[in-house]
């Protein structure tokens, strides 16, 4: 969705039916992509590290709403929602996770470790703040360029307290970088919740040491979440420079596949569940509204579970890389 | 059709597990995404959530049960009307399909190697103790932490996720019961600020514990271990040491992809001021970690991730302690000399149990230290065989094989017989695709095949 220069403050236009649907279907194209992903490594088929996205889809989907073609997006290991907002394809997300060719990075990046130059997604990193300085480059370059483009750099509550985050925040605020900090607060950094790891829990207001400007949303709700992008993406574009967006959200699923997740009670995910799932909330909203019908709704979860299923087979058929793809990529010819 | 449920893999490194508790019983309604049974892998009991939804027609593989094979059927789910005779059918496939699937030797998997032909020479004056103990790599690193905690009141434990989780590979299980907030302590995420931290209350003579969760996440604090722990004894004429300790996983794991998985040990054996070591067996893990402990220096234990579930004997003596920089012979032979560190023993004591078929004899040098490199050990072998095949996990250039192959044709240019020959990681960041990874990491063919090569054979 594109925005003008002009209409980015007060509060943003009630989102039109069709958008609305977009986002419901995006959405759930995340949590069943996911839920897929959990299968198959139930199955062996996916290996190593994979950290699902499930509860969190309405961050990135209502984020994505706001950006124009040309503006970039990184983040972290928890990257399959990201990759499948950005509209990146399902097979080639889905195959990467299985150590195909037919993966975005031949088989040889794996979950946490996908790009695409086409949709302006600069990974996939796992090294825990790294990509904070990353996106604030991708920012600069936007910034060298003038080509009125911004970078949406997500980050967890564990990475923000990395010493590199407010390195990125000084030099962005300094040089009025385009780029918005998306902090994506599940609660929990691996077992440890943002209590036992943070001595100020309010993470919208890390940035007013170096002036930039900071706002907490419900990140379970979409539409909150897309208001707070188009005031944030529009500052960014304007000129204004960096802004913080401090999501307050939850991960369903253990940090990765490997994680009993004792440090939470059942409570609580059942709480967040049943209350504030973010699909949910979109659903009984549209319905509520009229802006659209259960036959509609089923429709989209059909074409949803197609998508799904045509990747699961793909990951699975694509062949293994071949073997002399060990010794390419390591150096641009020269 | 009725649907066979699998034993699932849940975490990277498993390959069988326990069937701790079914938490549904046979007939009973399943719905996608109930909790159909406890398993406990070597970290953790994880909850099994149904796929599909049906009916519990069959359980397989009851309460209780070890050693689980990944993808081993464990239960039978009948869809709405099937009966009595399609599960039977299934559970006769079942059957059948268990034996090849438990028979599948995981890969990664490291049995205690063959006893040596002869008994391995004390070389090193290694003490004998007379009473051992069977435990894991992981049990052995707690040990060794918990005792020089009890003996030092300076000593203490910090890092991510150490005290409440009990360790993120649950190697710190326990500490935090027995010793309390103070002295294990629960970081944030900042290698960089948590790692500067350690080494200031060393300079005012704390005895800090770093544990990096894996060693990968050092490099966001290697300014800190470089510059302010290596160097400053140096800088301030002797006044000030650091006596810390650094500790975590190092190395490959299995698919975690390029940016976890690397071998560290030559960048910080490049560096003067550090000690480094790399543990291999359990009573290697101990000893190694006792002695960097009471140590007055910076010292890097390089562990690994894929040898904290493995058993070794381990002597049950609370003085036992490995002195830093002696290399241990794990199996003497004649024929040929191969170094290795870390997981890349049990490579070698597997090459060396295949080569012994064929008449080669090597002999298999544990190094345990890497700076200092137990130099006279390696060249005395090397004046008894003649040739030597470094072994190691990281890559080539600049590796800690380049600086043995120096230090041969310094030391032992007139004895050999043969060139210096290296197997490493190939000079690659490593793939994610099962194929292509493995082909990265060094095998035990790579080795046979050194050894043989050294041997003109
Ligand atoms: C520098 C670094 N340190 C530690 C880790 C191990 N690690 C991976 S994810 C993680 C927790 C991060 O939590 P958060 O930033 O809240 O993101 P979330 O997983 O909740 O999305 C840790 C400690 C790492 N990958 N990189
Ligand atoms: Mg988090």
């Amino acid at each position: 969705m594109a925005i003008s220069k002009r209409k980015v403050r007060g509060a943003a236009p009630a989102a039109t039916a069709e958008q609305s649907i977009e986002y419901y279907k995006t959405m759930l194209l995340i949590r069943r992509f996911e839920e897929k992903a959990g299968q198959l490594y139930g199955m062996g088929l996916i290996n190593g590290f994979c950290h699902l996205y499930i509860g969190q889809e309405a961050v990135v989907v209502g984020m994505q709403a706001a950006l124009k073609d040309g503006d970039s997006v990184i983040t972290s290991y928890r990257d399959h929602g990201h990759m499948l907002a950005c509209g990146m394809d399902a097979k080639g997300v889905m195959a990467e996770l299985t150590g195909r060719a037919g993966g975005y990075s031949k088989g040889k990046g794996g979950s946490m470790h996908m790009f695409s130059r086409e949709k302006h997604f600069y990974g996939g990193h796992g090294i825990v703040g790294a990509q904070v300085p990353l996106g604030t480059g991708l920012a600069f370059a936007h910034h060298y360029r003038e080509d009125g483009g911004v970078c949406l750099c997500y980050l967890g509550d564990g990475a923000i307290n990395q010493g590199q985050v407010y390195e990125s925040f000084n030099m962005a605020s300094l040089w009025k970088l385009p780029v918005v900090y998306v902090i994506e607060n599940n609660k929990y950094a691996m077992g440890t919740s943002i209590e036992r790891s943070s001595a100020g829990t309010e993470l919208a207001r890390r940035g007013a040491a170096y002036n930039v400007p900071g706002k907490q949303v419900d990140g379970m709700d979409v539409m909150a979440v897309r208001a707070a992008a188009d005031e944030a993406v529009g500052h960014a574009r304007r000129g204004d420079g960096p802004f913080i967006l401090e999501m307050k959200t939850y991960r369903y699923r253990g940090h990765s596949m490997s994680d009993p997740a004792k440090y939470r009670t059942k409570e609580e995910v059942a709480k967040m569940r049943e209350q504030h799932d973010p699909i949910d909330q979109l659903r009984k909203k549209m319905l509520e509204e009229g802006q659209t019908s259960e036959e509609v709704l089923k429709e989209i979860d059909r074409q949803v579970k197609g998508i799904v299923g045509e990747a699961a087979d793909f990951a699975q058929s694509s062949p293994e890389p071949d073997a002399q793809e060990l010794w390419t990529d390591i150096l641009v010819e020269a | 059709m009725p649907i066979q449920i699998l034993m699932p893999a849940l975490s990277p490194t498993m390959t069988e597990g326990k069937l701790a508790r079914w938490l549904k019983g046979e007939g009973d309604a399943v719905k996608s995404g109930e909790i159909l049974a406890e398993i406990e892998t070597d970290k953790a009991t994880m909850e099994m959530e149904a796929v599909d939804e049906g009916t519990l027609g069959k359980i397989l593989v009851p309460d209780g049960t070890e050693g689980v094979a990944v993808n081993t059927p464990i239960a039978v789910l009948l869809a709405d009307g099937e009966g009595d005779e399609a599960l039977q059918r299934v559970i006769e496939r079942a059957v059948a399909d268990t034996a090849p699937v438990a028979a599948k030797a995981p890969q990664a998997s490291v049995q205690p190697a063959p006893a040596p032909a002869t008994a391995p020479p004390t070389a090193a004056a290694e003490k004998v103790y007379a009473k051992t103990i069977r435990q894991t790599v992981r049990e052995a690193l707690r040990d060794a932490m918990a005792e020089e905690m009890r003996r030092d009141p300076a000593v203490f434990l910090m890092g991510e996720e150490v005290a409440q989780y009990q360790g993120a590979y649950k190697v710190s299980q326990g500490l935090l019961d027995e010793f309390g907030p103070k002295r294990v302590i629960d970081t944030p995420i900042t290698e960089m600020g948590f790692t500067g931290l350690g080494v200031g209350a060393a300079y005012a003579g704390l005895k800090p514990i770093v544990e990096f969760m894996t060693f990968n996440f050092s490099m966001q604090a290697i300014d800190q271990i470089i510059n302010s722990a290596a160097k400053t004894l140096y800088m301030g004429g002797g006044q000030l040491g650091s006596p810390i300790v650094f500790r975590g996983p190092n190395g490959a794991a299995s698919r975690v992809g390029a940016q976890h998985s690397q071998c560290y040990a030559s960048w910080f054996a490049h560096c003067p001021g550090l000690k480094v070591v790399a543990p291999y067996s359990a009573a290697d893990a101990k000893g190694l970690l006792k002695a960097a402990i009471r140590d007055p220096n910076p010292v890097l234990v390089l562990e690994n991730e894929l040898l904290y579930g493995q058993s070794f004997e381990v002597p049950d003596d609370p003085d036992f302690v490995i002195p830093i920089g002696k290399a241990k012979i794990e199996r003497s032979g004649s024929s040929v000399t191969i170094t290795a560190f870390s997981r890349m023993v049990h490579l070698a004591l597997e090459a060396a149990a295949l080569l012994a078929k064929e008449g080669i004899e090597a002999e298999v040098i544990n190094l345990r230290s890497l700076r200092p490199l137990d130099v006279e050990t390696i060249v005395a072998s090397v004046k008894k065989t003649n040739r030597i095949v470094s072994l190691e996990e990281g890559w080539p250039f600049a590796g800690i094989g380049a600086e043995i192959a120096a230090v041969m044709q310094e030391q032992a240019f007139d004895w050999l017989d043969a060139p210096v020959t290296r197997v490493t990681g190939k000079d690659v960041p490593m793939p994610y695709a099962a194929n292509l990874e493995r082909m990265a990491l060094p095998q035990i063919d790579d080795v046979v095949a050194a050894a043989k090569a050294v041997c003109y054979r």
